[in-house]
């Protein structure tokens, strides 16, 4: 039979190649009509330390790294032992012979990457022997990865032709190494080539898109892991007449620093990470007292504290939607595809700027490191972010009514004063408890502005819905595919916006016996949440820095719902 | 607020040295105004928080912009308020507990970047509107409501600090002169890169020390005012450094370096080397 999609996992340290390799591979499938998804992990640290990625290749598209790995690439010992249990029985294992060896056990396969690398006069073509090798395993075709090579060395370079000459004989080496094994996983079913334009693209890189691509004017941000592309990105690519990208001292400056632009009429964004979101706190609160549009892109990893900088998990969820002190709840926008960071940064900004306050974009370390294949958007039908502008006369009072009022700009008629104090409706300082009263009604009434009724829903007449946020859709959708081909009786809601919930899906959701939501934290923050507004909501928590696997949530979804269906025959 | 509005019942004590700074606040920006032709909404006070960032509110007359934000963080939203919109004449209001201890993790990054804001510095060397804590530019050993047993810290001197950390404008004034220091401050906003008038704005209710800045020679006391003579080079910076080892409080420009270019002006001199590109053209480096 032929295999559907396949799963190769490279493991070695830091600096030899382990993340391009699982790159390059996911390109090159993908250039052959394949979709390719990858998952990186790495140690904090920029040389050495144990690292690995995975390239899952498929016929159709997947939204999880894959739960079981058909080849690990094991760069030395300590990888080797670190992975072997999570390679299937089936599986193969092709480990660099010139760095270790091992037993023959039946199903590893020794090759001097490095070795026969240097034999093409080329030693940074390592990756391309294993490439060649991975491609005999599967039975991919070698004028596939040939016609890669030649694509992404002609850079109109001197040198351009030895290197597509010496990466073309390096994966000639790695196939007939590999054909000489007599190793083969059998055959990868031929590509089915979209017909659709395509981008391969990192979710963070997505986001940076997808936010200048709705008129975002002003970007600053601080390094953090694993925000800081998001900073690059903007620093090369948004430049020029009346628009700005910068590095600020702190996440502290970040945050006041775009309130300060928004402030001025722009539309501005940072994104940050865990600790740089409790740095921001305070100026959260202020952009929503004073009623200032921003945009600030949580890229989770592991927390509290410094925590788990380079790992993924989802756990910042109560930071976010109550960032601050006092009575606050901010739009949250979740997502969980590398897609949807495209779209949702352009509903970030549209939301900022539509309800004119900060909204929080949460995405995480999985997702931003992921390189996956995607539709290419359709530029026609993204609306760029527009703001209420006020264009009358000064003597106007800004924060006059109950609801959104036009926003006046610096240099403009309508002079006010954007007040983090409580204030009457010209901007000034009141203790008034009535004034405290609208005001604080006024700010909670605009959240209604964002209510849209867009998620997913299948088998909604079941009485158990599985209901995943943010990165964890991926491995639930696999799961939910698994549970139906099983006839375990539940239905399946996903949205990407968390506050303000769809309210029609709210509703369904209320009317459910149980709602099992899958979260990568300990204390279940989304179910919590939930429960508070009445949802019959239980998590099935993981905080292992990894993301779920779909076999996992098979097993703990059927438990879930078979105790809760007994218990409900027994009533 | 242009006229009296009962809601808001913030009051300066009597006699409040920011009543002067006000008075020299409006002056500057009016005196700019007939200068340059722009309107007073092309103005943006950026307050901090305290009995000197209600200044924002008590500015009398046509009305600038203003942001009144959180305690320490008045230059970060300068910067943004500056760099979203160059043209605007972004002015931030604060004192010595703002701007010197919560907030001064965010002076070093300004001058460096020579950010084109001017910073007007009320300093009466207490927290005033918490009612009377030691402040860094408190006397080492002054007894005040945080410090029972004398406060520990020796005093911070704001000048040599903004000398040291690169400002580029430095000027020093006193509340009690509201002219002259109106022409501190237009001088700062005039500036281009980052400008702090340093003003000291005693506090009647906590810190009284009008009579030891003007002194009362009758009585044999000497004003800690003097003046910084005509002849200083403002270019100096050594020369500036001199003058702040004679003590007391000098009145005037200490420092003034107008060869540096501003963070706007910088940034505008990037977009030669930068090519921005369209949304297609960004897209289509992930094509395949």
């Amino acid at each position: 039979m032929q295999m559907r999609d396949f799963v190769v996992r490279f493991a070695g340290e830091g600096g030899q190649g382990v993340v391009t390799s699982a790159e390059g591979l996911a390109q090159s499938s993908t250039r052959v009509g394949y979709h390719a998804l990858t998952f990186a992990t790495f140690p904090s640290q920029i040389l050495g330390g144990p690292t690995w990625t995975q390239a899952r290749i498929s016929v159709e598209p997947a939204l999880a790294p894959g739960d079981d790995v058909n080849v690990l690439v094991a760069f030395n010992k300590d990888a080797y032992d670190a992975h072997i249990n999570d390679v299937r029985e089936d599986g193969v294992v092709i480990f660099d012979s010139t760095e270790f060896q091992l037993e023959d056990d039946g199903r590893s396969f020794g090759l001097p990457f490095e070795d026969l690398a240097k034999s093409t006069g080329n030693n940074r073509a390592a990756n391309m022997v294993i490439m060649g090798g991975l491609a005999h395993l599967i039975n991919m075709p070698q004028e596939h990865l040939i016609s890669f090579v030649e694509e992404r060395f002609n850079r109109g370079r001197d040198g351009d032709a030895e290197i597509i000459r010496s990466n073309i004989e390096a994966l000639n080496l790695g196939r007939s190494h590999l054909a000489d094994s007599g190793f083969s996983l059998g055959d990868l079913a031929p590509p089915e080539q979209p017909e659709y334009e395509q981008l391969m693209i990192k979710g963070n890189d997505a986001i940076s898109i997808g936010a200048i691509a709705a008129g975002l004017d002003f970007y600053v941000g601080y390094p953090i892991s694993p925000a800081t592309t998001i900073l690059l990105y903007m620093e090369r690519n948004l430049v020029g007449n009346d628009r700005f990208a910068y590095q600020v001292s702190s996440e502290i400056e970040s945050i006041t620093t775009i309130l300060g632009a928004g402030y001025a009429g722009k539309r501005a964004m940072t994104a940050t990470a865990g600790p740089g979101v409790s740095l921001m706190s305070e100026g959260l609160g202020l952009a929503w007292m004073a009623e200032i549009p921003l945009v600030v892109v949580d890229v989770q990893r592991g927390g509290p504290a410094t925590g788990l900088p380079t790992k993924t998990e989802q756990s910042d969820l109560m930071s976010c939607m109550y960032p601050a002190h006092g009575d606050v709840r901010l739009p949250i926008i979740a997502v969980g595809t590398v897609e949807e960071c495209f779209y949702g940064a352009i509903k970030a900004l549209e939301w900022a700027e539509k309800y004119q306050g900060p909204v929080i974009l949460m995405t995480e370390m999985a997702l931003a490191e992921r390189s996956q294949n995607i539709p290419k958007p359709d530029l026609s039908k993204v609306k760029q972010a527009k703001r209420d502008i006020y264009t009358g006369t000064n003597g106007y009072l800004r924060y006059a009514g109950n609801e959104l009022s036009p926003m006046p700009i610096p240099g403009n008629p309508g002079a006010y004063v954007a007040n983090g104090s409580e204030h009457d409706d010209m901007g000034d300082t009141t203790h008034l408890g009535e004034r405290h009263v609208q005001m604080t009604e006024r700010r909670f009434s605009k959240i209604k502005l964002l209510e849209e009724d867009d998620y997913e829903r299948d088998q909604t007449e079941q009485s158990i819905a599985v209901l995943p946020w943010g990165g964890s859709k991926g491995p639930a959708q696999e799961a939910y595919k698994t549970l139906r081909e099983n006839g375990v009786p539940v239905g399946w809601y996903y949205t990407v916006y968390l506050n303000p919930l769809p309210p029609k899906m709210l509703e369904e959701l209320k009317k459910k016996d149980l709602v099992i939501v899958p979260e990568l934290n300990y204390q279940g923050q989304f179910s919590s949440i939930l429960r508070s507004m009445g949802v019959k909501a239980e998590s099935i928590t993981q905080y292992t820095g990894l993301p779920f696997k779909g076999r996992t949530l098979v097993e703990k979804i059927t438990e879930m719902t078979n105790a809760h269906l007994k218990e409900t025959v027994r009533v | 607020m242009s006229k009296k509005n009962p809601e808001y019942d913030f009051k300066w004590c009597p006699g409040c040295g920011d009543f002067g700074v006000r008075r020299a606040l409006e002056l500057a920006m009016i005196n700019r105004m007939e200068e340059t032709g722009k309107p007073m909404e092309n103005n943006v006070i950026v307050a901090g928080i305290g009995c000197s960032g209600n200044m924002v509110h008590l500015l009398e007359g046509n009305q600038p912009y203003g942001i009144h934000g959180i305690h320490g963080r008045s230059l970060p939203i300068a910067l943004g308020v500056k760099m979203a919109e160059p043209s605007l004449n972004v002015v931030v209001v604060a004192g010595d507990g703002d701007f010197l201890s919560i907030g001064a993790e965010h002076i070093g990054p300004q001058a460096a970047r020579n950010l084109n804001i001017c910073a007007v510095i009320m300093d009466n060397g207490v927290y005033g509107l918490t009612k009377g804590q030691s402040s860094p530019t408190t006397l080492e050993g002054a007894i005040t409501s945080s410090t029972p047993f004398g406060k520990l810290e020796s005093k911070t001197h704001p000048l040599e600090l903004y000398l040291t950390m690169g400002v580029s404008y430095i000027a020093s004034g006193f509340s009690g002169q509201p002219r002259p220091l109106s022409q501190l401050i237009q001088q700062g906003m005039d500036h281009s890169g980052f400008s702090i008038v340093h003003i000291q704005s005693p506090c009647t209710a906590y810190n009284d020390t009008f009579l030891e800045l003007k002194g009362d020679l009758k009585n044999g006391i000497q004003p800690t005012l003097w003046d910084i003579p005509e002849d200083h080079d403002t270019s100096d910076r050594a020369a500036a450094h001199d003058l702040l080892q004679q003590g007391g409080v000098p009145v005037g420009v200490l420092y003034n370096d107008t060869d540096r270019i501003s963070l706007d002006q910088n940034v505008v001199n990037t977009w030669e080397k930068a090519q921005p590109k369209t949304i297609e053209q960004l897209m289509g480096a992930f094509e395949f």
